[in-house]
């Protein structure tokens, strides 16, 4: 297969899993077959392209010119590769959760779930391998719009409130800030690929350069920055699987991929630290960093937690753009990739629990982990890979980045990381710990009468809380062995992402 | 046969008016109509090639040579007014029969016809001809014509509706006609290019101003722009869909039309914008239309009404454009008259397509819609994403050019605007949205698809948006062509 | 002075505009609203064809003794605009006939007490 077709196949593979869900509606188990068969498809059509980017090559798919010389461009360099094989990885992941946790929690409208949920893989992938902004910006609304009424599947009035804040947010702040830092970038240089060095060196400088690097990162509201961050908390209402992928990789870390791309590609790292325009963002995405993690110290519920842990997460990447030096570069990419692993890993914990306990609040969840061990203990192992300790992956792009800010001799920073990873530490090892260690609240009836186990069809535990079904917890143990995994390939991704930072 | 082209243009469909009286059959007529809408519209075709391949085509009605008999001239920019039309024309056509059994009186549709062919006539007059007071003759054949049409909508209000469109379009039109004869006084010809040659002599006296002022006040009414608009919503509301589907793609394009034609080829860019500052207040007003006019589309009840309160706004997207004078701004206005007749078109005829099985336009009640005409409410939603501009539909385009240009002509705080009004649309058509997909349909709400002679129709024009939102060479060449003989034309 | 009264014809004309204006708007009753309208037009015939006249010109006549003459083309454009008024004055009417059959007034405020909110 050539690399080109692959790319073809890569970003058409979901597409046709789309159509065939819809056809095979009817039928749960061949529709939910179909969606495994496009996930593993793709998987290997990304895949399929990684020694041609890896020999430094940087295949092209041509569609058509909007404008002659501005048209659907899609290249791969080592950047959107990585964000590619995250995403197509975790969507065979993912999808084999979904299966479990919708039957499970007995969810309506599953067809028109998964096939969007298929829809805003395609628009991933399409953000991934984009050859130009606009390219990128299209795949960026097309993501934004399918994923829509997948946050608003309940069809309560509180997602559809959830989803009018999610929608408003980002298509207010992708056309009414970066839709104008495009087409001004446009206007300025003529020009909007991806260039290594960037385009506008030259071409825009002084106070417009900042006002345009603020079109574009406060534009790209799926990085999630303080203060648009709203529709991520808000999203949580999607069901688990939704928060899961979308919210710890395809959604979120398109927008802080674009970030990363912006800051390359169109500003240019180089320009960017001459300039310093990128000085009030650094300063920025820390406030975010340590304001979102303080935000979810506060918070019961589990997801909401984990969302403003992701807010929190996702300004690690923004910071590493605004750094602008080749370690922070790198640093930000590879978050990228150890940050899905560790989130989604928790997602699933989160969404597991809901399904198997029924529970969504954190002080309800004590003493759990002994009937739910897998998950519990794939929750800590992603729960210290987000924090950031050895021996899992999320140590190694805060080192990168740590390195950045001291490159930049920016050392305020690396302080910023080092509270960061504090906070983590105390907002998500206690959630492990309680489901291990908490004892049982007072009032519960320690001592059971020896028959009323039997009462509850069988079950040992008195509540009927058990491990949940087998497709909810494989995943949940795949993602947390890929982060340990992540720690023993840091060496190689960093050495792929080597060439996003060559001068 | 290619010389006549031009007067082929505006024949066939006048000839075919009365003969549909004459014909009288339901069926007959509507092939009859049907038939010289095509042709019509293969002929605007044949004349746009024909002047993008040659030059600007020049048509001696009668024989009778230019200053004194009537000229019909055609060059880029109405020769894509045309193309517009007549294309909107034979698209929308077929749907009437199914839509008029439903929304008219039946055994009277010979008329309808009728009243169909004059309209299209008019229009296709206006944009073709070279001669002023011709001009305004079209023009009123057009708006009596069409006033005809809004009244047979199922409402009664819809006959008020066609009442005031009546006088408001008759004062308009007569506002034309005064500033015609006193240009006509001032230079003797009625020519517009003869006009356009004549009066720099003139020195630009006060006579000149005045025909001025009533002429783009006239046109400003005639084209629904903001503060004029008041006629607009009420009859677009109140008239069957096939017609506000016709109309709001066509009508107030041609109003565009005249406005762009005296503003910049009659009175030329200097006197219009370097003498008199036409260019802020217009710029001005086309702002307030955008925001206005979109914000009240988001209180409206009705879906039609809505819809036709967003005509208001992108009306003023075309006038923002021309109100740059600069090549860029206007090329983004014609391409915007182009798109924005394909994305209403297709919005008004979806809409169509639920007055097929529901009398009522209200928002509440298309609850559940999505489910219950699917391919009704695809459509809608791909339209009203047109409407927003998101990309690969033509409404990006449109967005994209006026961006530019706004840029291009260093007004950033214009393409805020633009940007800021174009979320406003995003609420209007999400509230539509929201409504027909994540709503249940409420108890004894219709179900069932339209049938496909209407879904049709109304499929085309979305896959137009679609593909123009993708191939821009023909809208973009043919309207940067226009813009540069426009603006090249001032003296 | 002289030329205050010789442009009578002008005085006349912005008169008659004025008025028909002025009826078409302040008038509730939709025929005294046309009658405003025709007024109106009257007007703007009225403009074209002084327009036309030429000082001690005559009808434009080919015939001996006859050197300065009107210009006759207001005049033609202006039959052309009666036909217009005419056929929009027919309109209007009909459509008034109309109005009083579905609602049994043709006072405009009536009308509108008449119809409950929009559809």
């Amino acid at each position: 297969m050539r690399v080109e077709l692959a790319m073809a196949v890569a970003l058409a593979g979901p597409l046709a899993g789309a159509a065939a869900i819809a056809l095979f509606g009817r039928r749960p188990n061949l529709r939910d077959g179909a969606m495994i068969v496009a996930s593993v498809v793709t998987f290997l059509a990304v895949y399929r392209i990684l020694p041609a980017v890896d020999a430094g090559g940087r295949p092209e798919l041509f569609l058509f010119d909007f404008v002659p010389g501005l048209g659907i461009r899609f290249v791969i360099e080592p950047l959107g590769m990585l964000f590619a094989l995250v995403a197509s990885f975790l969507w065979i992941v993912t999808s084999f959760y979904a299966i479990g946790y919708m039957r499970g929690h007995g969810e309506e409208n599953q067809t028109r779930f998964y096939v969007c949920f298929a829809i805003a893989i395609s628009a991933a992938l399409g953000v991934a391998m984009s050859g130009n902004m606009l390219t990128l910006f299209i795949a960026y609304e097309v993501l934004t719009l399918s994923t829509y009424p997948l946050v608003t599947h309940h069809q309560s009035p509180e997602s559809m409130r959830a989803g009018r804040t999610y929608l408003g947010i980002l298509l207010s702040t992708s056309i009414g800030l970066q839709l104008v830092g495009i087409v001004w970038t446009y206007g300025a240089t003529g020009t909007l690929d991806f260039t290594p060095g960037g385009i506008l060196a030259g071409k825009v400088e002084g106070w417009p350069l900042i006002v345009l690097l603020f079109l574009y990162m406060y534009g790209i509201g799926k990085a999630a920055l303080l203060p648009i961050h709203r529709w991520l908390p808000a999203a949580m209402v999607a069901p688990t699987p939704v928060s899961a992928l979308l919210h710890a990789v395809a959604v979120v870390k398109a927008g802080v991929f674009t970030v990363l791309k912006v800051a390359i590609y169109i500003f240019g790292v180089d320009y960017l630290s001459e300039t310093g325009a990128s000085t009030w963002l650094m300063y920025v995405a820390g406030a975010t960093v340590v304001i979102a993690s303080l935000v979810a110290l506060t918070k019961d519920n589990l997801k909401a937690r984990l969302a403003y842990s992701t807010v929190s997460q996702l300004s690690y990447v923004v910071l590493g753009a605004a750094l602008a030096t080749s370690w922070s570069v790198v640093g930000g990419a590879m978050h990228i990739a150890m940050h899905a692993f560790g989130k989604i890993t928790l997602f699933f914990c989160a969404g597991a629990i809901m399904v198997a306990a029924h529970k969504t609040e954190i002080s309800d969840m004590a003493g759990l982990g002994r009937r739910m061990p897998f998950t519990f203990a794939a929750f800590a192992v992603g729960a210290l890979s987000v924090t950031g300790l050895p021996p899992l992956g999320g140590v190694w792009s805060k080192w990168y980045l740590g390195l950045g800010a001291v490159e930049a001799e920016q050392l305020i920073f690396v302080a910023v990381l080092m509270i960061s990873s504090l906070l983590n530490v105390a907002y998500l090892i206690p959630v492990a710990a309680r489901g291990f260690i908490s004892p049982k609240r007072e009032g519960d009836p320690v001592p059971q009468p020896v028959g009323a186990a039997v009462a509850h069809d069988g079950h040992e535990d008195e509540d009927g809380i058990r491990e949940a079904p087998m497709f909810c917890v494989v995943p949940l143990c795949l993602t947390a062995i890929g982060c340990l995994a992540l720690f023993f390939a840091a060496d190689d991704i960093a050495a792929f992402l080597a060439p996003i930072a060559q001068r | 046969m290619t010389a006549h082209l031009p007067a082929l243009q505006v024949v066939i469909t006048l000839l075919a008016a009365p003969a549909c009286i004459l014909v009288r059959g339901r069926d007959l007529t509507f092939w009859l109509a049907l038939l010289t809408t095509w042709a019509a519209f293969a002929v605007s075709c044949l004349l746009l090639d024909q002047v993008m391949t040659s030059g600007i085509v020049s048509y001696e009605l009668g024989g009778w040579a230019a200053p004194f008999g009537i000229e019909y001239r055609v060059d880029a920019l109405n020769a894509f007014v045309l193309l517009i039309v007549s294309g909107i024309g034979a698209i929308v056509l077929p749907f009437t029969p199914r839509s008029l059994l439903i929304e008219m009186v039946g055994e009277k549709a010979y008329l309808f016809y009728c009243a169909f062919l004059l309209c299209v006539t008019g229009l296709l007059g206006v944009a073709i001809t070279g001669d002023a007071f011709n001009l305004f003759v079209f023009l009123e054949i057009s708006s009596l014509a069409s006033c005809i049409l809004i009244s047979l909508g199922p409402h009664r209000r819809a006959l008020t509706a066609a009442f005031q469109y009546l006088i408001v379009g008759t004062i308009g039109a007569t506002f034309i006609v005064i500033g015609i004869g006193l240009i006509y006084g001032a230079t003797g010809t009625l020519n517009l290019n003869d006009i356009a040659e004549r009066l720099p002599a003139t020195g630009y006296n006060r006579t000149v101003i005045a025909a001025f002022a009533f002429l783009i006040v006239g046109a400003a009414i005639k084209l629904a722009l903001f503060p004029l608009h008041f006629w607009l919503p009420k009859a677009y509301t109140y008239a069957p869909s096939t017609v506000s589907a016709f109309l709001a793609a066509t009508a107030t394009k041609v109003g565009v039309y005249v406005l762009i034609r005296f503003l910049f080829t009659v009175f030329g860019v200097k006197f219009s914008f370097d003498i008199l500052p036409t260019a802020l207040p217009l710029m001005l007003l086309a702002v307030l239309a955008m925001f206005v006019a979109s914000t009240v589309a988001i209180f409206q009840d009705s879906v039609k009404r809505m819809l036709a309160y967003s005509s208001v706004a992108q009306i003023g997207y075309m006038v923002l454009g021309l109100s740059l004078v600069t090549v860029d701004g206007l090329t983004a206005s014609i391409v915007h008259l182009f798109n924005h007749a394909l994305m209403k078109g297709a919005l008004f005829l979806a809409i169509g397509c639920i007055a097929y099985r529901q009398s009522s336009f209200r928002i509440d009640d298309l609850a559940g819609m999505g489910r219950r005409m699917p391919w009704t409410m695809a459509a809608f939603t791909a339209g009203g994403l047109s409407l927003i501009g998101i990309p690969l539909t033509a409404g990006f385009i449109s967005k994209w050019y006026l961006i530019l240009a706004a840029l291009a002509a260093d007004e950033p705080l214009i393409a805020a605007l633009i940007v800021i009004s174009s979320l406003l649309a995003v609420i209007y058509v999400w509230r539509v949205v929201e409504a027909a997909y994540f709503r249940e349909p409420g108890p004894g709400a219709p179900s069932g698809e339209a049938p496909l002679a209407l879904l049709i129709p109304t499929w085309v024009l979305i896959a137009l948006n679609v593909y123009f939102g993708i191939e821009t060479s023909l809208p973009v060449g043919v309207s940067e062509h226009a813009a540069r003989a426009l603006m090249g034309a001032g003296p | 002075m002289v030329d205050f009264v010789g442009l009578y014809n002008y005085w006349i004309v912005v008169f008659l505009m004025m008025a028909g204006l002025y009826l078409v708007i302040e008038h509730g009753n939709l025929v005294k609203k046309m009658v405003g309208l025709t007024v109106f037009q009257a007007a703007v015939f009225l403009l074209y064809i002084t327009l036309g006249k030429v000082r001690d010109g005559t009808a434009p006549i080919i015939a001996e003794g006859i050197e300065t003459y009107s210009n006759p083309l207001p005049h033609v454009l202006i039959l052309t605009a009666i036909v217009v008024g005419v056929a929009t004055l027919a309109l209007g009417l009909a459509l008034v006939v109309r109005i009083r059959d579905a609602y049994g007034t043709i006072e405009e405020d009536e009308i509108g007490d008449q119809d409950g909110p929009a559809i």
